[in-house]
């Protein structure tokens, strides 16, 4: 039975993948110790039991890409005392935001035979341009230490410890050769946010950027560096324009270059 | 006479987001739609104008839940293009990746999603407090699967480490031995797991199903083999698209597939299994036997079976895998772009997955065709719940409707897919 008394959870999707939320069911070892804290009261990818507002924390996964999602997201605000964006879609519009730099009509026709059976708006957004957001969790997927430390912040009523620094401090923490000073591979590495645990540079490929802009990131170096290491204007411009490709930093050096 | 009208608002995901509305007339079936209303993301749009080194981890977010069976799919169709043949060593990483992602995804689906179906449960942490020990057992099984997916890709959802012609980085035979001994213990918790689902009660449902899955000579397939059908269709994976279409209906973002000569068709588990037994191990063989699981399994409730079952398959490969494994001399072999079209086909965990790129002659895709298995058992889902409601019709409202979101849930459409909320509408006339 149903503590009194215990924070409501909800969780939302909007256009994703769901491995964000899936990030929830993949902390196996803490999930039922959540749901012991946590009533965990509208989760639709876990339980078909979908109870009513209002919500003590909000979830959100995904971006608005429809006239409807433009409604729902403002619905689901109101219910909600506390609003956390989980994940590059809901934070910066995911890789469904390069509609942003294309014709969305185009896009449908190249898709669909019958575009005129869907409805979509003309770009991917995060949440934040839509409702006022109480944290941004990054990442693509995001972690699922990061989520377990925001779910407990927002519990204990502290903001969640989650760094902004670069993907640069966690290789050093982790003693990983820099993969560009030493073998001249090109890594977003400088100018994402840290968080992933620096997994890419640890295999010996360069970041790409899934957690998003660091605080204050020098982009314009990075891309002058991409270029020194025989990168095309073209690729320069590709490497920015991915799952972070609305982010402002990542969309204006983005623009920068290309065809 | 009562029209009753079954309305699901919302499946909490088929692949994302979808409604059901089922309509009874005079005791029959009258309409059965399956609506997917997820917001289209438009992958086949944006990947054209992308090098073909950036696709694997662009097609991996199209499913946070089986991100391996898109860079699997899409590896090989570029590798197809490109004229790559990979070292066996890397062939073996690959088919162990798939292991992994077999193993959490239908564990995910066996405890967390379909489990509480049968024993009447809104979810699995209701169902932990009278079954915590088949959850936290399942959870185990998950989570091992996790790891190999860790080890091999980096992270568990959207891995970062395949790469076009190999893995940026193999493990060597030191780390993969602590994952060989949690697969002996997940092993083990696998069987366990078979053991609970096999007394599950079961609705009876025989299904006349054309079961569509890849056939490889030697090995239960994963990566690679020729599209074959139980009524004898047997294609190279590249002649796809002269026996398959995709067909789109107004209320659905989701497309269609269909067989062109004979409509609809199902792939996944129980087509794997039906169409390739014969590669299972003896012992594997001999399990299914233990718990009643019929060569040709035809009742979709028992689906759940031949999920678990093949999370013991995937267990007992990944242990043959790792015990044979010798790392390979490189970690991938180079790539030389050059302008021609590719195709692959594997077996997610739910059904198999049809890739198609045509590239430039430096590598820019210029056309992808990506056919996920969800699209393809639609028709299939819709056909078993006319099925089913009418089996069913006696049912009470909140039993029918609950009926109709196991059926649904048999075929695994995504995570989400398992779980929703209906609002059940009865319209009496």
């Amino acid at each position: 039975m149903a503590r009194r008394g215990r924070p409501r959870l909800a969780v939302w999707k909007f256009a994703s993948c769901d491995g964000c939320q899936l990030s929830l069911l993949d902390c196996e070892n803490e999930l039922l110790s959540v749901a012991r804290r946590l009533d965990i009261a509208y989760f639709a990818e876990a339980s078909r039991r979908m109870r009513r507002g209002p919500y003590d924390l909000s979830l959100v996964e995904g971006s608005v890409t429809t006239p409807a999602d433009a409604a729902r997201i403002q619905r689901v605000r109101r219910l909600s005392r506390h609003l956390v964006t989980i994940g590059a879609c809901a934070t910066a519009g995911g890789i469904q935001a390069l509609r942003n730099f294309a014709d969305v009509r185009e896009f449908a026709a190249a898709v669909y035979p019958h575009p005129e059976y869907v409805k979509t708006l003309a770009t991917s957004t995060p949440i934040s341009a839509h409702v006022p957001v109480d944290f941004e969790l990054r990442g693509c997927p995001i972690d699922k230490g990061q989520l377990l430390e925001v779910i407990k912040a927002f519990l204990i009523g502290r903001k969640p410890a989650i760094s902004r620094h670069s993907v640069c401090h966690e290789c050093k923490l982790r003693g990983t050769v820099c993969v560009m000073v030493a073998h001249g591979t090109p890594c977003l590495g400088p100018v994402t946010q840290t968080g992933c645990g620096a997994i890419c540079p640890a295999y010996g490929r360069g970041c790409y950027g899934c957690f998003g802009p660091a605080e204050s990131p020098n982009t314009a170096a990075v891309a002058r560096q991409f270029s020194s290491l025989g990168m095309t204007e073209r690729d320069i411009g590709r490497v920015f324009r991915t799952f972070n490709a609305a982010a402002e930093p990542f969309r204006k050096e983005g623009e920068a270059h290309g065809d | 006479m009562a029209t009753r009208t079954i309305r699901v608002d919302y499946i909490a995901r088929v692949e994302g987001e979808s409604s059901l509305d089922l309509r009874i007339r005079n005791g029959a079936v009258e309409t059965v739609r399956l609506s997917i209303f997820e917001p289209p993301r438009f992958f086949e749009a944006l990947l054209r104008g992308r090098g073909y080194t950036e696709v694997l981890d662009i097609v991996a977010r199209i499913c946070g839940i089986c991100p391996i069976a898109y860079q699997m799919s899409g590896v090989h169709a570029i590798e197809d293009a490109l004229g790559i043949a990979v070292d066996p060593a890397i062939r073996a990483l690959r088919r162990l990746l798939y292991c992994g992602e077999w193993i959490q995804s239908h564990a995910l689906h066996i405890v967390m999603l379909h489990a509480p179906d049968f024993l009447g449960y809104p979810d699995a942490i209701a169902m932990a407090r009278d079954h915590g020990e088949a959850v936290e057992r399942a959870l185990a099984l998950k989570k091992t699967g996790n790891e190999l997916l860790r080890l091999l890709g980096g992270r568990e959802i959207h891995p970062i480490n395949a790469r076009i012609g190999g893995f940026y980085r193999v493990p060597n035979r030191a780390e993969l031995a602590p994952v060989a001994e949690a697969l002996k213990g997940a092993r083990d918790r696998a069987i366990d797991t078979l053991l609970w689902v096999a007394g599950f009660p079961f609705p009876e449902c025989v299904r006349d199903y054309e079961f569509v899955a890849l056939r490889h000579p030697d090995e239960y397939p994963m990566n690679e083999g020729r599209i074959v059908s139980s009524a004898g269709l047997d294609i190279a994976v590249a002649d796809y698209e002269t026996e398959f279409i995709e067909r789109q209906v107004p209320y659905s973002t989701a497309l269609h597939s269909v067989m062109k000569q004979r409509g609809v068709y199902l792939v996944g588990p129980m087509a794997r299994y039906a169409l390739n037994r014969d590669h299972l191990p003896a012992e594997i063989r001999a399990l299914a036997g233990e718990v009643g699981l019929e060569p040709v399994c035809r009742n979709p409730f028992r689906s759940i079976l031949v999920r678990s079952l093949e999370v013991v398959y995937a267990c007992d490969e990944a242990l043959r895998l790792i015990a044979a494994y010798e790392p390979p001399v490189r970690p991938f072999v180079p790539a030389e772009p050059r302008a021609a079209v590719g195709y692959a086909c594997t077996e997610a965990p739910r059904g198999i997955l049809y890739h198609q790129y045509r590239l430039d002659q430096d590598g820019t895709i210029l056309e992808a065709s990506l056919v996920p298995p969800t699209a393809q058992n639609q028709g299939v889902i819709e056909e078993d719940l006319r099925e089913v409601a009418t089996a069913a019709l006696d049912l009470k409202e909140d039993a029918l409707q609950a009926r109709c979101e196991q059926s649904i849930r048999n075929h695994d459409p995504c995570i989400s897919c398992a779980a929703h909320f209906l609002k059940l509408q009865v319209h009496r006339a």
